[in-house]
């Protein structure tokens, strides 16, 4: 299959856009730029598109007897050490999972460059500045995350994984010139590099073990075999578990980085200080997965480690819920689309770490299915969300303001904004036919598998995202009648935003029926997969349930909510205020780390080690000041001494050659 | 013998290479002390080793050498009197510190 | 030492050396000063002849006497206006300039003369008529002197260079 092995191209393009882009796209005008952007994002998205078509119903080795299997088209060692012992690898791994994410990055970036076409043209009212460095910055993005998605070995996986955070932090600090941009993106940047050391030490730990950075040594070809090194490393503990299981822990700290896992997701709700369309396509779509893209990555080695599975799975259903919490009061619509950003992912992270893939026949069910159900969810949420998230960048562009206060009524300026978010809206909700039951019902019906208690938490917070989505939607476009700042009223946005809203409500409308099960399942082999009525009845009840809610207190003006958030008034401020969690992280950076352990390094570095050093200086320095005067700079003064210390010499050494 | 003359004119060539304001008047006292050298080179050679030529080449050498290092002092000294008007050195400190 | 007239001609020399080194550097006039040097010079051509090293005087002559000296005279006419002295030297700068001068001259005589002492009863052995051609073949064969012969050459070639570069006018 030629075009298979052409998928280096994929990587090649936005590479080239990058290199292209920031280096000669300054000389060029604005809009040359973005349409050669554009343009390259197309041709990435059609040849992406073309591979993954290629992959899942072409004919060839990528099928055999219904089985997808793992192709490697790219291969090539890149650093060799100690005779081959240690060997680093780029290639190209297509898989399921691979081929489906590369469809899912290459949509969202193609839209995305379109929408900035218009979304970047002016910043209320004057030319965006950096407009060339913003589509260079996209093109890096864009190839880092296609990069990580088709990685080979670990190895190559975590430059990847840097290079997305480096692009991240590069787009979040778009508007250098402010200061809350500034600071959000030393955030993010910080807090994922600190997980990705994590990262880092599960890799060289896993692979002290296996001996090995390639996923396919050590999982076996299609994760049907786990090495042995693997196993046998199983039985080795440190600190009562077992080696490999702190590995495994430790890689998902890494993911849990990115994907912003709580506690470490204090930094995706300020990275919302970066362009719309930015958040879009890093903090919404794609980067975030990228933890959960890990996990699923290397779900045939979780699996055999239960106890980081339920880590994960503790970690997932907890932050599920506190960012649905958080979600329900935020007054940013970013910020608000943020967490539920969050929420969405914990969704994704629950699933993948209740699934179990042994095999066995659970409730009429397959194992496995939360994986799949995982990778569909990512799927649909990535387009629903880039919707939602183009949706609020054409409204922030409208009306100047990211505060819900400022904007009210707006369906009747901007109806198809109106109309698109709301098809987002009720997508992420569950409501059929939308993209996210599907994918939703799939994931309670794994929760459910796993036990009743974790399958009605997870329904709860289901019913806590129709809320709360309905709740934005409502405080948005409906509330009371919109007032009109400025000489403008808001108004649908120009073609190049409005056409990538639709394309994406379009796609969320059907992606629902997209048959995943016989995709993307993490062997490869399909997966068979019916509607569990029951629970797929109740979800949508309580999602209409938390729909309702939402349309009783916010559909038209009235002091409900407010009655409320007086009434639990505790309770609304700490939700408010995201539970105090960025207030502990100041608390514990500057008041124990950097009084406590900073400050007397700092004391005695600037003290003990400079102060030595200054003083040599000094003592140097002065006593130079001091035998200044001797440099007067008449050459017969010089050569006085000179004599004088030659005859001087020679008279010592006169006398010493006549006493002995 | 010969080394009589030679040290007084080696003595005279310090002397004057100290005291001596004008630059020419000094190069002219290291003249003295080069050529003190050379005849020094050639006494040694004639007296102590009379079979062989190398003090009398080493005279040679530094004669050719002298030719040289005056030709460039005295270019030197011609264009510090172009830049500064005069050739006292003691007027010329602006090398010091 | 042989003959009368050569001690006659030594004492010629070696009081011509003493009286006009000691000239050159206590008179006024700079020219003068280039003048006595000259005769400094002519002098110590004239002990190379006594000791038989002929081409060693007449390089003497031909170099410093013909060449340096010129220089000096041609540098003193184009830093000097004619008529003019140099200033009276200052009493302390002429009691460093003896105080070094002894003490070079008491150092350099004490090494002189005690490791004169022993090779005193050397006499004056006869030359081996060391002549030109010999001493030119000898400069370029493979005796030890064509290699620094060759530097002088570009020694010289650099200083030519360089003083152009210097003297030249911008």
């Amino acid at each position: 299959m030629q075009i298979l092995d052409s998928t280096i191209l994929v990587l090649a393009i936005p590479l080239f856009m990058f290199l292209f882009l920031g280096l000669v796209g300054v000389k060029m005008p604005r809009k040359i730029t973005g349409v050669i952007g554009v343009l390259g994002m197309a041709v990435t998205t059609i040849l992406a598109y073309t591979i993954a078509f290629v992959y899942f119903f072409g004919e060839g080795p990528q099928k055999v007897d219904g089985v997808y299997q793992q192709l490697v088209p790219v291969d090539w060692t890149w650093l060799s050490f100690y005779a081959d012992k240690l060997v680093v690898r780029l290639g190209v791994l297509l898989d399921p999972i691979s081929a489906m994410m590369l469809v899912v990055i290459s949509t969202v970036s193609f839209m995305v460059h379109l929408y900035s076409l218009g979304y970047m043209s002016d910043h209320d009212g004057n030319p965006e500045k950096g407009f060339q460095r913003y589509y260079a910055d996209l093109a890096l993005f864009t190839f880092s995350m296609l990069g990580l998605v088709v990685s080979t070995n670990i190895f190559q996986m975590f430059i990847f994984f840097e290079m997305v955070g480096v692009s991240s932090y590069l787009l979040i600090g778009f508007y250098y010139g402010l200061q809350p941009a500034n600071h959000a993106s030393k955030k993010a940047f910080i807090v994922t590099r600190l997980a990705d050391l994590f990262f880092l030490i599960g890799i060289l730990i896993l692979s002290f073990y296996t001996k090995t950075f390639d996923f396919i040594n050590i999982m076996g070809k299609n994760g049907g075999e786990v090495c042995n090194a693997f196993t046998s490393a199983q039985g080795l503990t440190f600190m009562g578990c077992s080696v490999t299981g702190w590995a495994l822990t430790f890689i998902f700290i890494g993911g849990a980085g990115k994907s912003a896992m709580y506690p470490l997701h204090i930094w995706l709700p300020d990275a919302m200080e970066g362009p719309t369309p930015v958040s879009a396509l890093i903090h919404a779509a794609t980067m975030v997965v990228a933890g959960v893209f890990l996990v699923a990555r290397l779900f045939p080695l979780y699996v055999l480690e239960q106890g980081a599975m339920d880590i994960i799975c503790v970690v997932g259903a907890f932050t599920a819920f506190y960012a649905a919490a958080i979600a329900c009061t935020q007054s940013d619509i970013k910020r608000a689309l943020a967490f539920s950003t969050i929420s969405q992912i914990a969704f994704m992270m629950t699933s993948l770490a209740v699934s179990s893939a042994n095999g066995q026949l659970i409730g009429g069910h397959e194992a496995g299915l939360g994986y799949m159900a995982s990778m569909f969810h990512l799927f649909t949420h990535a387009m629903f969300k880039a919707l939602l998230f183009l949706c609020a960048g054409a409204i922030i562009h409208a009306v100047h303001s990211n505060e819900n206060s400022k904007m009210h009524g707006l369906h009747k300026y901007m109806p198809i904004t109106s109309i698109a978010f709301l098809i987002g809206c009720l997508a992420i909700a569950g409501i059929p036919p939308f993209a996210g039951f599907f994918s939703k019902d799939e994931i309670l019906v794994a929760c459910y598998e796993k036990g009743l208690g974790w399958g009605l938490w997870m329904s709860m917070v289901a019913g806590m995202t129709a809320f709360y989505m309905f709740r934005i939607y409502y405080l948005i476009f409906f509330w009371k009648k919109h007032e009109v700042h400025g000489e403008h009223a808001p108004k649908d946005q120009p073609w190049t935003m409005t056409v990538p809203l639709i394309v994406l409500a379009l796609i969320s409308c059907v992606a629902g029926f997209v048959p995943f099960g016989d995709l993307v399942t993490w062997n490869g082999q399909a997966l068979e997969t019916h509607m569990n009525w029951p629970i797929a009845g109740a979800s949508v009840g309580i999602a209409l349930v938390g729909i309702g809610l939402a349309t009783v207190m916010y559909r038209k003006e009235n002091p409900l909510p407010d009655k409320l958030a007086t009434m639990f008034k505790g309770l609304w401020t700490a939700s408010y205020r995201r539970f105090y969690m960025d207030e502990l992280y100041q608390f514990i950076t500057h008041k124990i780390i950097f009084q406590g352990i900073s400050k007397p390094i700092a004391w005695f570095d600037r003290m003990i080690i400079d102060g030595f050093f200054n003083l040599m200086g000094n003592v140097t320095n002065s006593a130079s000041f001091g035998i200044r005067k001797m440099q007067s700079g008449s050459v017969q003064g010089y050569v006085s001494y000179y004599i004088i210390g030659a005859m001087l010499l020679a008279a010592i050494t006169g006398v010493v050659i006549l006493c002995i | 013998m010969y080394l009589i003359p030679s040290l007084i004119m080696f003595g005279c060539g310090v002397y004057g290479f100290i005291t001596r304001k004008n630059m020419i008047a000094m190069l002219i006292s290291l003249e003295l002390m080069l050529n003190a050298v050379d005849i020094n080179f050639a006494v040694f050679n004639r007296y102590l080793f009379p079979a062989g030529h190398e003090g009398m080449f080493f005279s040679l050498f530094a004669i050719a050498i002298a030719a040289a290092e005056t030709a460039v002092a005295i270019a030197i000294i011609i264009n510090v009197y172009r830049v500064a008007k005069k050739v006292d050195i003691n007027q010329i400190t602006k090398m010091k510190f | 030492m042989d003959s009368i007239g050569n001690v006659i001609m030594y004492f010629v020399f070696a009081l011509a050396i003493i009286v006009f080194s000691v000239l050159s550097v206590t008179t006024k006039k700079i020219l003068r000063s280039a003048t006595y040097l000259l005769f400094v010079l002519l002098a110590t051509a004239g002990i190379y002849f006594q000791m038989d090293y002929e081409f060693l005087g007449a390089t003497q002559i031909a170099v410093y006497a013909g060449g340096i000296v010129v220089l000096f005279v041609f540098a003193i006419m184009l830093t000097h206006k004619p008529g003019e002295d140099s200033e009276a030297l200052t009493s302390h700068r002429r009691a460093m300039g003896l105080t070094a001068c002894g003490l070079g001259v008491l150092v350099c005589g004490v090494a002189l003369f005690s490791f004169m002492k022993i090779k005193e009863a050397v006499e004056l052995a006869t030359t081996d008529n060391y002549t030109i051609d010999k001493l030119g073949t000898d400069l370029l064969s493979n005796k030890g002197y064509l290699l620094p012969f060759e530097a002088l050459s570009v020694l010289l070639l650099a200083c030519i260079i360089g003083a152009i570069v210097i003297a030249r006018k911008r």
